[in-house]
């Protein structure tokens, strides 16, 4: 942790933020924080989930005000009043959810940020100029809606670039990428270095931002509780800074050898599906069976069928005949969700909001959301009329709460007043709360700090371990390697075999996550 | 120069409870302009428009005859907007209600007894619930716009019972006036205390109707469902819900209210059925069902004040000698500030000016 500013050009830091402090009620979001970025620096913003990151990078850019404290910008004190006056200090900002319209082409997704008198072809000839200068290809006509994740994320930096902007804000950047994909950034990356450009780099993949970034500023608890050169840190020293004390390691002790000579709980045989939608994916007859005990994870870039897969294996959207779907032995293709819930299956969708939860509900009733079916006689009363015992509700969200440790400010707070990690806590607690015998999880720690993440983690291997069939869907080959006993990809919606975990390395998987891995079928791979 | 509407970060609590009494008061104020505009003194018109109605106890009957359909209506028009199911044609199904009810009284008019009164209100709400299948089987079936659907279908409803009034259903001994033939007794909604006023029964219904609709809402499953769809109908699948059924379900409890409401207020307060059977109630119970938070039992005083300003119209047309339309107005000035309140409560109004729009493009 040193003390003393490390700038590569100026001696005055191009931005630097004294004592900004934010206040959302009760709670201070950001507490004093101290921040200085140099010229042509990788400056990482490292902290847990509801740290305050993004309550300071919104006040650097201008989306929100600060409650006290300053903004000085190259050398001059500012107020950012709004992101369009950002954009015209020359403050960028490429988010984690992209801001893009997929019914519309590349070009035009830049034009709406833009002048709106800049002619279409003009935008279209200079984000070509700047992709082909920056290593991202991108074709400007394209439908957005027919690029990959990272092609999409391309758009974004592309169009940030567009502004000419001396300092860039990235939110999470990799969490989308394949491992390939995230090296091709990284050069991106490196090349705005060098043309004195700074970077404001925000991720919690410790090892990436040792790789590449000059300084880290570490937040915990909207504090400043660190500042120092990653690059002469491990992974675990930084993890250390910013939970507060060492992550605990997934222990994941081997799967009892009986475990394979176990029926198979969740079965999926031949499941093909028609995209439901303009932008959904199709899916390939997917072959998976998973077994009492252990974990299979499916591993696959954004956009490749996993959404479409969940939905199906969930009930969300039934299928052509019973006999596609087998929940512990009873074919389930034409049950709904509840019914498939009432066999022992549960399901954690990647949407938290909106999808697992309802954003404006509270955590009681956003517990009743998945078990209303299946604990029915606990969580309704008076017969037919089907009352809500709110008594029993509230017993159990607290159980899940102190479970799962999910912080929270309020004795019973909407879901949407959750950061994502707590939410998520409480999402598969939920479910665990039942101790099902199937749970399939979609992007179980997608924004989720890394304490939070260990504990999902572990819970999920706890309850593979204890007979229940496990399958994990996530762009995090960390996790997947830290829990999986096989993984599999899934790519243009075809899924690949599996592979024991003993059998798998890192450029495998690359490998089957672009498609090009033998196992899977050729004459399938590459149609959409 | 360009003016936004930006989503606040949080909401007042506060201000959300008050909401319904600021559009209030806002409209008293703008109330005042206009008479003051009509060259009337503002005081003493609010006073007969709002007050004085309230003064009688005869007045006092009218105000709960006139409360009764629009509380009935809006009730269901909850359930309804809650699930996200916009349904405008509440008049239609009024009117469809008013028609099946007086089946019997008018092609059966011999039929009497105590049972004849439960089967026409009966009647009336399955009638109302018929006609709401529609829009509801349109929309889960052919994924149609339920607000203009539901909405045409009130005109059809109003030129069928205009045609039937005028025709087949038409008193042979009524001097060719476009009117069925009066209820006898055993068909008419009794008043609550005749002594005193003209208020039936169909007060009580509403009360009833809000109180059950208030409980399902808050206590049961089946209004977790609604709540859970109207926000978020991934969410609802998620928890098995199906949105199809729901709109089945909101429609015909919305469409039996309305009809129960068609055919209390031709029992009850006219006593025959004629060309026009209904001020705009279906349309006005819009208004009650937002201004009383799509909470039954907000609704019931939202009903109240509604049905002031169709008393205070009648008021004003003969102590003022301004039009009884002064009432429609008030009602949409109402309805204006109502949703404006609302609007301003989660969003402000950001004011961005060309210059700082010019500065934004610099880049």
């Amino acid at each position: 942790m040193t003390g003393t500013t490390i700038t590569n050009g100026s001696d005055k830091p191009l931005l630097e933020a004294s004592k900004l402090t934010k206040i959302f009620g009760t709670l201070k979001a950001c507490d004093e924080i101290n921040l200085a970025i140099g010229t042509g620096e990788i400056h990482s913003l490292l902290g847990e989930n509801g740290a305050g990151k993004s309550t300071l990078v919104k006040m650097l850019f201008g989306a929100l005000q600060p409650t006290s404290g300053d903004i000085a910008w190259k050398g001059q004190k500012v107020t950012v009043t709004n992101p369009a006056m950002g954009r015209s200090l020359g403050i960028g900002m490429v988010f984690q959810h992209f801001s893009l319209f997929d019914a519309l082409t590349a070009a035009e997704n830049i034009a709406l940020s833009l002048d709106e008198r800049t002619p279409l072809d003009t935008i279209a000839t200079r984000a070509r100029e700047i992709g082909q200068a920056y290593g991202l290809p991108v074709d400007p006509e394209a439908l957005v809606g027919d690029l990959s994740v990272g092609e999409r994320q391309r758009i974004e930096i592309i169009r940030c670039l567009l502004q000419n902007p001396d300092l860039i804000i990235l939110d999470e950047p990799t969490s989308v990428l394949t491992p390939q994909e995230a090296d091709l950034l990284f050069v991106t990356l490196e090349r705005l270095r060098s043309e004195g450009k700074s970077i404001l780099y925000i991720s919690h993949r410790l090892e990436e931002v040792r790789r590449l970034c000059d300084r880290a500023t570490v937040l915990r608890h909207g504090k400043v509780v660190g500042q120092c050169d990653p690059r002469s840190q491990t992974a675990a020293s930084l993890a250390r800074m910013m939970v507060g004390n060492d992550i605990h390691v997934i222990d994941r002790h081997p799967a009892e050898a009986a475990a394979s000579t176990q029926a198979a709980l969740l079965e999926v045989r031949g499941l093909s599906q028609k995209p439901r939608g303009p932008f959904s994916v199709s899916l390939h007859d997917i072959n998976l069976s998973v077994r009492a005990g252990e974990i299979l994870g499916i591993a696959g870039v954004a956009g490749n069928g996993q959404g479409e897969l969940f939905e199906a294996i969930s009930g969300e959207v039934l299928q052509e005949r019973p006999d596609i779907i087998r929940i512990r032995g009873t074919d389930a293709g034409r049950i709904g969700i509840s019914g498939r819930r009432k066999l022992g299956a549960a399901f954690v969708p990647e949407e938290r909001l909106g999808h697992g939860a309802v954003p404006d509900m509270s955590l009681t009733n956003n517990l009743l959301l998945s078990r209303h079916s299946t604990d029915r006689k606990v969580f309704l009363t008076g017969g037919a009329l089907r009352l809500v015992a709110e008594r029993s509700l509230a017993l159990a969200t607290s159980r899940i709460v102190t479970q799962m440790d999910v912080r929270k400010s309020a004795e019973n707070p909407d879901a949407s007043a959750l950061s994502g990690g707590n939410l998520q806590k409480f999402l598969i607690g939920r479910e665990l709360d039942r101790n099902p015998s199937v749970m399939i999880v979609n992007q179980p720690t997608w924004g989720v700090d890394a304490g939070a993440a260990a504990h999902i983690r572990q819970a999920l291997v706890d309850l593979a371990r204890s007979g229940s069939a496990v399958i994990v869907i996530s762009q995090d080959l960390d996790e997947l390697f830290d829990i999986s006993d096989r993984i599999a990809a899934m790519v243009h919606g075809h899924l690949s075999e599996s592979v024991p975990i003993e059998a798998m390395n890192r450029e495998r998987v690359g490998l089957m996550m672009g498609g090009v891995d033998h196992s899977i079928a050729p004459e399938n791979a590459g149609t959409i | 120069m360009r003016i936004e509407i930006v989503k606040r970060p949080q909401h007042s609590a506060l201000f959300s409870a008050l909401s319904p009494f600021i559009a209030l008061f806002l409209t008293l104020i703008a109330g005042a302009i206009l008479f003051s505009i009509l060259g009337k003194n503002p005081v003493s018109a609010l006073y007969s428009y709002f007050i004085e109605p309230l003064t009688e106890v005869w007045s006092i009957h009218e105000l709960l005859v006139k409360a009764a359909p629009l509380i009935l209506i809006a009730v269901g028009l909850s359930v309804c907007f809650l699930s996200n199911n916009w349904n405008i044609g509440a008049e239609g199904q009024l009117i469809a209600g008013g028609i099946a009810g007086s089946i019997l009284p008018v092609m059966f008019p011999d039929m009497q007894g105590w049972y004849v009164l439960p089967v026409m209100l009966l009647l009336g709400m399955a009638g109302g619930m018929a006609y709401a299948t529609i829009p509801a089987f349109l929309k889960v079936r052919f994924n149609t716009n339920e607000i203009l659907t539901s909405l045409m279908l009130v005109y059809v409803a109003q030129l069928f019972l205009d045609w039937l009034v005028r025709g087949p259903w038409r008193n042979p001994q009524g001097y060719n006036f476009p009117e069925t033939v009066q209820f006898n007794a055993s068909a008419i909604l009794p008043e609550i205390s005749s002594a005193s006023g003209r208020a039936h029964w169909g007060f009580i219904l509403a009360l009833i109707a809000a109180l059950l609709v208030w409980f399902m809402l808050s206590r049961t499953l089946n209004g977790y469902e609604i709540k859970v769809l109207g926000r978020s109908s991934r969410a609802g699948r998620f928890a098995g819900f199906s949105a199809g059924r729901l709109t089945f379900f909101a429609f015909l409890i919305s469409g039996a209210l309305a009809g129960l409401a068609g055919i209390a207020e031709v029992s009850g307060a006219v006593g025959q059925l004629r060309t026009s059977i209904s001020p705009g109630y279906g349309f006005t119970a819009i208004i009650v069902a937002f201004l009383g938070r799509l909470n039954p039992l907000g609704i019931i005083a939202a009903g109240l004040v509604l049905a002031l300003s169709y008393l205070g119209g009648e008021a004003a047309q003969i102590s003022l000698g301004i039009s009884e339309k002064s009432a429609r107005i008030f009602q949409g000035i109402i309805l204006f500030f109502v949703l404006a309140s609302d609007t301003l409560i989660y969003y402000r109004i950001r004011i961005v000016s060309r210059a700082g729009d010019a500065v934004a493009k610099g880049a």
